[in-house]
């Protein structure tokens, strides 16, 4: 059972497990694993709560409906998954700023903070101008052979990397 | 139990698995995502890969017989190269994607929580804000419908299937082979 407490697993073994539950995703539900459409459902539901029912009507929210769907039931089962397997391998714990990033910019938690916040912030509003993220687009998309999503995934990779290298190699 | 909860159930299932595989792949680790972006680790891009040409195979074989109904997205240039750059831009300087935060949460990750989540929250909000401009304007550039690569190419899907199922065992294996 050393493979249950291990820390890594192949990422080719997580590949296939991956795309293993694509097909009872599909099978079963009908449905494509994505994750940031809960994150526009999550903000339409705070929304409705802080100014009231009229919010459901924005073009936005009529299309992505600020209501639990079986999407944002998946979301929450990933926190749940990855926090069981981290305990499990004994791989939890509690850190405000990633070790790579404090070799960089020191362990300033209040800089590493602004800098998630405004790094959040952009993935969100590119995965829904895109109309999906690294699952939707970059997995499942890719997989139905969508061109859309080829385009997405390739798209989220030069911006990326881009991004990193400015990041790491200039700023740093 | 009506079909609806019961699907909710599905999905919560389903993502406590995905959610285990991302953690134990290690992607729920900036380190990892960043090395990635860095061309350094190459996991990221191993787990993305293995996992297409495994559901690729298996739900094209499903759509065959009948057993599922695939839906690939419309999109356009404007939508998806756009957004896709803007999305990339937002990747590296969070160090997470929208799925591996929720993995990020569940391993004690504290900047995914605390800034990354509300940060996704925001940005969510502020593009469903200035969707309506948006969508009669640049989400429509060089719009191309639901497009497939075999319909791209007018050909039967296998035909596109094999050959980029073989590429990317290569891309792979040299990717083994140079160590990385």
């Amino acid at each position: 059972m050393a493979w249950l407490t291990a820390t890594r697993w192949s990422p080719y073994v997580v590949g296939v497990g991956i795309g293993l539950l694509s097909w009872l995703t599909w099978l079963i539900s009908s449905k494509p694993l994505g994750c940031s459409t809960t994150f526009a459902r999550t903000a339409g539901m705070i929304e409705k709560a802080v100014r009231g029912e009229q919010v459901a009507q924005k073009p936005y929210y009529q299309k992505v409906k600020p209501v639990i769907d079986w999407q944002w039931m998946l979301v929450v089962g990933m926190v749940i998954g990855a926090f069981v397997s981290a305990l499990i391998s004994g791989d939890f714990a509690l850190r405000w700023v990633p070790s790579r990033w404090a070799a960089a910019f020191g362990s300033g938690v209040g800089l590493r903070l602004v800098v998630a916040l405004v790094g959040g912030v952009l993935l969100g509003f590119g995965a829904r101008w895109a109309g999906g993220c690294t699952s939707g687009h970059g997995i499942s998309g890719t997989m139905q052979l969508a061109v859309s999503s080829w385009i997405s995934a390739i798209c989220f990779f030069i911006g990326g990397i881009i991004a990193a290298y400015v990041l790491y190699g200039l700023i740093a | 139990m009506d079909k609806g909860k019961k699907q909710l159930i599905w999905g919560l299932v389903f993502g406590i698995v995905f959610g285990f595989l991302l953690q134990r792949g290690g992607v729920t680790q900036y380190d990892v995502i960043v090395g990635q972006l860095l061309l350094e680790d190459f996991t990221v891009l191993k787990i993305m890969l293995t996992a297409v040409v495994v559901g690729a195979i298996g739900l094209h074989l499903f759509q065959r017989q009948g057993w599922v109904q695939l839906s690939p997205k419309a999109g356009s240039w404007g939508q998806n190269a756009i957004g896709g750059l803007i999305f990339g831009l937002g990747f590296a300087v969070l160090g997470y994607c929208p799925g591996t935060i929720a993995g990020a949460i569940g391993n004690g990750h504290l900047d995914a929580t605390v800034g990354g989540l509300i940060g996704i929250i925001l940005g969510s909000g502020l593009l469903a804000a200035a969707y309506p401009r948006l969508s009669a304007g640049v989400l429509k550039w060089g719009d191309f419908g639901d497009l497939t690569l075999p319909k791209l190419v007018k050909t039967n899907e296998w035909a596109v299937i094999v050959p980029l199922c073989a590429l990317i065992v290569a891309l792979l294996a040299a990717l083994e082979v140079a160590g990385l």
